[in-house]
C-alpha cells in the first residue's frame, strides 16, 4: 500500500464489507426463524436442516466457481465481448489472492459479502418449497440458484462492466432483480414442478389456508431479516473511492461513495430510503391484508424489495411511494396466482421476492428514466424498456427456466419430492418416535426409583 | 524450511503476497475439494433415500399415519 492515505483506504474498505457479513447473517437466522415457524410440528427439523445446510454448499460452490463466474461473465459471454479470463483468472480458487496474502486485504471481504447474497438467494426459495420437498434436491437446487444463477445475473446486470448496463442502461443498485426477482422466479419454477402440498387445494381447486403452526416466530424471522438487510445495503456500495479510481467521466477530485455500477451516492441517502421504503410496504401490507401480522411484515419487506433497484436516487417520498405499490401488487398476485394456477407458496416468496423485485426493476425504468447508468461513456441510459427487459431476464430467463428445468430432471430421477406417505407422516417421524421413545425411556426409569 | 514460503519477519511486506502453506498445489486442492463436494451429494441422497424407505416399510400403514396425524 503506497502512502498513509491509501493505506487507510484499503483497511477502511476492508474492515466496512466484513462488518456487512455478521450483518447479512441475520437474514439467514431470520429465514430459518420464518421458515420453520410456517411449517407443521412434524416438520421442524427437517425444515431447518434444508435451509442450513445450503451454507456450507453454496459456501463451497461459491468458492470453487461461483465467484470465477462473476468476474468472468460480464460480456455475456459473445455478446459485449467474449470471457473476461484475465479478470477470472485473479478470482479462480488457484489464485494467490483467494488464500491469505500481503498483497491484497479486500478479494476476500468482497468475496464473502457477495457470498452472503449467495446464501439469501437460495434461502428465499427454501422456504416456498417447505414441507415437500427432498432436502438433497433442494441442496442440488440451492447450488444451481446461489453459486451459479444469480452470479451469472450479477455479473451481466450488477457489475460495471456487465453488458446489460452497457446495452439496456440496467440499474438495479439494491439487487431488486439481481437477487429478489431472480430468487422468486426460480422458486416459481420448482413450485410448477413440485405441486402443492397435501391438503392445500380442495377437490374443486379452493386454497386452504395452512396456517404457520408459530406465527410470532415467523413474524420475529422477519424482523431479523430486516435487521439483516442493513448490512446487505451497505454490502451493496463501494464505500470510498476517487475519481480517479474510478476512471470514468467524472471530473475533479471529490471522493464519493457509489454503487456497484461506481455511480455516486451516499450512505445517507440509502439509509433514508431503506426506512421510508419499508415503511411504505408496511403501510400498505397492513391495509391490503387488514392487519394481518404475517403479510404486514411481508409487506414491509417487499416495501424495500420493490425499491432497492432505484434507492441510491430516489427522493424518500418515492421509496415509500414505490415501497408500497410493490407491496400491493405483491399481495394480489401472490393470491391471484395461487388461485389461478394453484401454486403452492407456502411463505409467499415469489410474491414477496419475484413479483415485487419484477414490478421495482419496471417501476425504477420509469422514474429514474434518462439518469446515466455507468460514470463511463458510451452506456444506455437508464430506460423503460431496459428495465423491462431486464425484469424479464431475471425473473424468467435466468429463474424461471434454471428452476424448472432442474427440478424437472430431478422429478425424473424420483429425486424431487417425498414419498406421500412421509409427508403425511412427517418429515422429522423417525427421529420424534426415537425422541419419544427415549423420554419414555427415562421417564419409566425415574419412576422405578421413587 | 517452510510451509508457507516464510522463515522470517525481516522482510518489507509489500514484496511477500501469499502467505499460506504448500503454494503451488491449489489445484490438487481444488480437485480434493470437488471430490469431497460431489461425494458429500451422492452420500446424502443415498442416505436420505434409505431412511424415507424405512419410514414407509415400517410406517406407511393407515393406521400409523392416521395416528401421526391426530398428533399434529
Amino acid at each position: 500500500m503506497e502512502g498513509n492515505l491509501n493505506a487507510l483506504t484499503t483497511v477502511f474498505t476492508e474492515f466496512y464489507y466484513w462488518a456487512t457479513i455478521p450483518l447479512m447473517f441475520f437474514i439467514h437466522i431470520g429465514f430459518c426463524m420464518y421458515e420453520v415457524g410456517a411449517s407443521r410440528r412434524r416438520n421442524h427439523m427437517h425444515t431447518l436442516m434444508k435451509n442450513t445446510m445450503l451454507i456450507p454448499l453454496v459456501t463451497i460452490t461459491f468458492f470453487f466457481f461461483g465467484w470465477w463466474l462473476y468476474w468472468a461473465m460480464p460480456n455475456g459471454p459473445w455478446i459485449t465481448g467474449g470471457l473476461d479470463l484475465a479478470m477470472g483468472e485473479a478470482n479462480t480458487p488457484w489464485s494467490e489472492t483467494m488464500g491469505p496474502n500481503t498483497g491484497d486485504r479486500i478479494t476476500g471481504v468482497f468475496w464473502a459479502a457477495f457470498l452472503l447474497f449467495s446464501w439469501t438467494a437460495a434461502s428465499i426459495v427454501s422456504g416456498s418449497v417447505i414441507e415437500r420437498i427432498n432436502s438433497g434436491a433442494f441442496w442440488i437446487l440451492a447450488v444451481v440458484i446461489g453459486s451459479v444463477a444469480w452470479i451469472i445475473d450479477a455479473a451481466w446486470g450488477w457489475h460495471y462492466g456487465g453488458w446489460m448496463v452497457q446495452l439496456l442502461g440496467y440499474h438495479d443498485a439494491y439487487a431488486s432483480g439481481v437477487i429478489h426477482a431472480i430468487a422468486g422466479g426460480f422458486a416459481l419454477g420448482i413450485l410448477v414442478v413440485l405441486g402443492p402440498r397435501l391438503g392445500k387445494f380442495a377437490a374443486d381447486g379452493t386454497p386452504r389456508e395452512i396456517n404457520p403452526h408459530n406465527p410470532w416466530m415467523v413474524c420475529i424471522g422477519l424482523f431479523l431479516i430486516y435487521a439483516g438487510f442493513w448490512g446487505f445495503y451497505v454490502a451493496c456500495n463501494v464505500p470510498i473511492i476517487d475519481p480517479g479510481g474510478i476512471g470514468g467521466q467524472i471530473t475533479g477530485d471529490t471522493w464519493t461513495a457509489t454503487t456497484i455500477y461506481l455511480t455516486p451516492t451516499t450512505l445517507g441517502a440509502i439509509t433514508v430510503n431503506f426506512l421510508m421504503s419499508l415503511s411504505g410496504g408496511l403501510l400498505a401490507g397492513y391495509l391490503v391484508s387488514r392487519g394481518n401480522a404475517f403479510w404486514t411484515y411481508s409487506g414491509g419487506l417487499a416495501g424495500i424489495i420493490t425499491a432497492s433497484a432505484g434507492n441510491d436516487l430516489y427522493h424518500p417520498i418515492h421509496a415509500m411511494i414505490i415501497g408500497g405499490f410493490g407491496t400491493f401488487c405483491a399481495y394480489k398476485l401472490h393470491f391471484w396466482v395461487e388461485r389461478k394456477f394453484k401454486i403452492d407458496d407456502a411463505v409467499g416468496a415469489v410474491a414477496v421476492h419475484g413479483y415485487a423485485g419484477f414490478v421495482g426493476l419496471v417501476v425504477c425504468g420509469f422514474v429514474l428514466w434518462g439518469h446515466p447508468s455507468s460514470p463511463y461513456e458510451g452506456y444506455a441510459e437508464i430506460n423503460p424498456l431496459g428495465q423491462f427487459v431486464g425484469a424479464i431476464i431475471m425473473f424468467f430467463v435466468l429463474g424461471f427456466l434454471p428452476g424448472w428445468v432442474v427440478a424437472k430432471i430431478l422429478a425424473a430421477a424420483g429425486m424431487l419430492r417425498i414419498p406421500k406417505q412421509v409427508e403425511l407422516l412427517g418429515l422429522d417421524f423417525a427421529t420424534n418416535r426415537d425422541e419419544q421413545a427415549a423420554a419414555a425411556d427415562v421417564r419409566a426409569t425415574e419412576k422405578a426409583a421413587v | 524450511m517452510s510451509t508457507t514460503g516464510i522463515e522470517s519477519w525481516a522482510v518489507d511486506l509489500k514484496d511477500v503476497g501469499a502467505i499460506y502453506p504448500f503454494q503451488g498445489m491449489e489445484g490438487l486442492f481444488l480437485i480434493i475439494g470437488v471430490v469431497l463436494w460431489l461425494g458429500w451429494h451422492v452420500l446424502q441422497v443415498r442416505a436420505e433415500k434409505a431412511d424415507y424407505d424405512g419410514v414407509v416399510s415400517r410406517h406407511g400403514d393407515e393406521a400409523s399415519i392416521n395416528e401421526a396425524l391426530e398428533g399434529d
